[in-house]
C-alpha cells in the first residue's frame, strides 16, 4: 500500500487540538489556531484523527 | 481511506456552526458512516430533530429533514412512521430536548416500540441557550442557573429508555467515535424502538462552568468514565463508581407498533366489510 497522506482543510479546522492530542504518533502540531500536519511519515493510517475531528477537517489517505 | 462524507452532506454547509471541540459534529460523522454501512436510501430516511445545538444536526445532511419544535423530534417521527412505514426514521437531538421538556414524547415512543433509531446527545446542559441546568446534569456541578451546584438527582437516559420500553438502548461517548457508528448500525438493523445514547461535550457552556480548561480534557473524561459492559462484570462496585456503561445495554424483540397498527386497520376494515 502506498504510504498515508494525511491533511488537514484548514478552512474548517476550529483548532480544538483532538487531532493533535490523540494521535498516537504525533503526526500534527497546533500551528497558531489550526492544525498541521509536522510528521505525515509517522502516520500509521489508525484514522482516529479522521473519526475524531469534529469539523470534517482531517482526511487520511 | 478518507470516508466520503460529502456524498451525504447539504453543499457549502460546512464549517459547522458547532464551537471548536463540540461532540456533535463527532457524532454527525458517525451516523453517516452507519447510514452508510446500512445502506439507506437518502430518499426513503428521514432525520428528525426537535431544537438545539444537537438539533441542528439535520440541517447538514442530505436526506429527508425535519426540524421542529423544541422536544417534539419524537412525536414528529412517529407520524411520518405511521404515513410511511417503509421509511428508515432517525431522530437526533439533545438532553434537554429529548429528555427535559421532551421527555414524555420519549418515554411514549420508547412504550410504542415504534421502529425508528434515536440518537441521543448528552453533554448534560442546554447548551445552544446558555448553559442552564438539563435533567441529565449531574448532581453537584455547575451551570449558569445551577452556579451552587446542582441539587437534582438525574435521569439516566438509558435506563429510562428502558424502563419505559424501548427494545434496543445502547450508549457510547464522543471519544469512542468507532462505536458510535457501530452502535447507531446495530440500532438500525433492530425493529422497534432503538436508542442510542452518546456522551458528548459541550466545551462552551458545560466546561466553562465546570473548570474544564480545555477540550482535551473533556475528551478525557469521556474516554476515562467509559467501561464496556464486558469488563464491568468483572469489576467490584468501588471499581465502577463514577464509571458509565457503555456498548449494548438491552435488547429485546416485541411487537412493533406499525406492525400492531396495519393489524388495527385490518381488523376495521373487516368489521366494515369494504
Ligand atoms: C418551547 C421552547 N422552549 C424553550 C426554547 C429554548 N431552547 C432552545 S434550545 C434549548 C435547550 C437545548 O438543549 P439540548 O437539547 O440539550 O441541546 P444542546 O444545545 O445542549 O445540544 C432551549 C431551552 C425553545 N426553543 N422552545
Ligand atoms: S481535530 Fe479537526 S478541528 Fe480539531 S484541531 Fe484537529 S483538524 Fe482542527
Ligand atoms: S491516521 Fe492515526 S497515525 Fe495517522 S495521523 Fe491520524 S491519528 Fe495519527
Ligand atoms: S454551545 Fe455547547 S452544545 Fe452548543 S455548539 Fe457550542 S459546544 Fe456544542
Ligand atoms: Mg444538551
Amino acid at each position: 500500500m502506498n504510504n498515508p497522506k494525511v491533511e488537514v482543510i484548514e478552512d474548517y479546522c476550529k483548532g480544538c487540538s483532538i487531532c493533535v492530542e490523540f494521535c498516537p504518533t504525533d503526526v500534527f502540531e497546533m500551528v497558531g489556531f489550526v492544525a498541521r500536519v509536522v510528521r505525515p511519515e509517522a502516520c500509521t493510517r489508525c484514522m482516529l484523527c479522521e473519526l475524531r475531528c469534529p469539523d470534517f477537517a482531517v482526511k487520511v489517505y | 481511506m478518507a470516508f466520503d462524507y460529502e456524498q451525504y452532506l447539504r453543499p457549502g454547509k460546512l464549517p459547522h456552526i458547532w464551537c471548536p471541540g463540540c461532540g456533535h459534529g463527532i457524532v454527525m460523522k458517525g451516523l453517516l458512516r452507519a447510514i452508510d454501512r446500512c445502506g439507506l436510501q437518502k430518499n426513503n430516511t428521514a432525520i428528525v430533530s426537535g431544537t438545539g445545538c444537537a438539533s441542528r444536526l439535520p440541517g447538514y445532511v442530505d436526506f429527508n429533514t425535519l426540524h421542529t419544535a423544541h422536544g417534539r423530534a419524537a412525536a414528529f417521527a412517529t407520524g411520518i412512521k405511521m404515513a410511511k412505514p417503509e421509511m428508515d426514521v432517525l431522530v437526533v437531538g439533545g438532553d434537554g430536548d429529548g429528555i427535559a421538556i421532551g421527555g414524555n414524547h420519549f418515554i411514549h415512543a420508547c412504550r410504542r416500540n415504534i421502529d425508528m433509531t434515536y440518537v441521543l446527545m448528552n453533554n448534560y446542559i442546554y447548551g445552544m441557550t446558555g448553559g442552564q441546568f438539563s435533567p441529565c446534569t449531574p448532581t453537584g456541578d455547575r451551570t449558569s442557573t445551577t452556579p451552587y451546584g446542582n441539587p437534582d438527582p438525574i435521569f439516566d437516559v438509558a435506563k429510562l429508555a428502558i424502563g419505559a420500553g424501548a427494545t434496543f438502548v445502547a450508549r457510547t461517548t464522543a471519544f469512542h467515535a468507532t462505536q458510535i457508528d457501530k452502535l447507531i448500525t446495530a440500532g438500525l438493523r433492530h425493529k422497534g424502538m432503538a436508542v442510542i445514547e452518546v456522551l458528548d461535550d459541550c466545551p462552551t457552556a458545560f466546561g466553562r462552568h465546570n473548570k474544564f480548561r480545555s477540550v482535551v480534557e473533556m475528551m478525557k473524561r469521556l474516554k476515562d468514565i467509559a467501561v464496556p459492559t464486558q469488563a464491568a462484570s468483572q469489576m467490584s462496585p468501588d471499581q465502577l463508581r463514577g464509571k458509565i456503561l457503555t456498548g449494548i445495554l438491552h435488547q429485546e424483540e416485541k411487537p412493533e407498533y406499525c406492525e400492531q397498527y396495519q393489524q388495527v386497520i385490518a381488523r376495521a376494515q373487516a368489521a366494515a366489510k369494504f
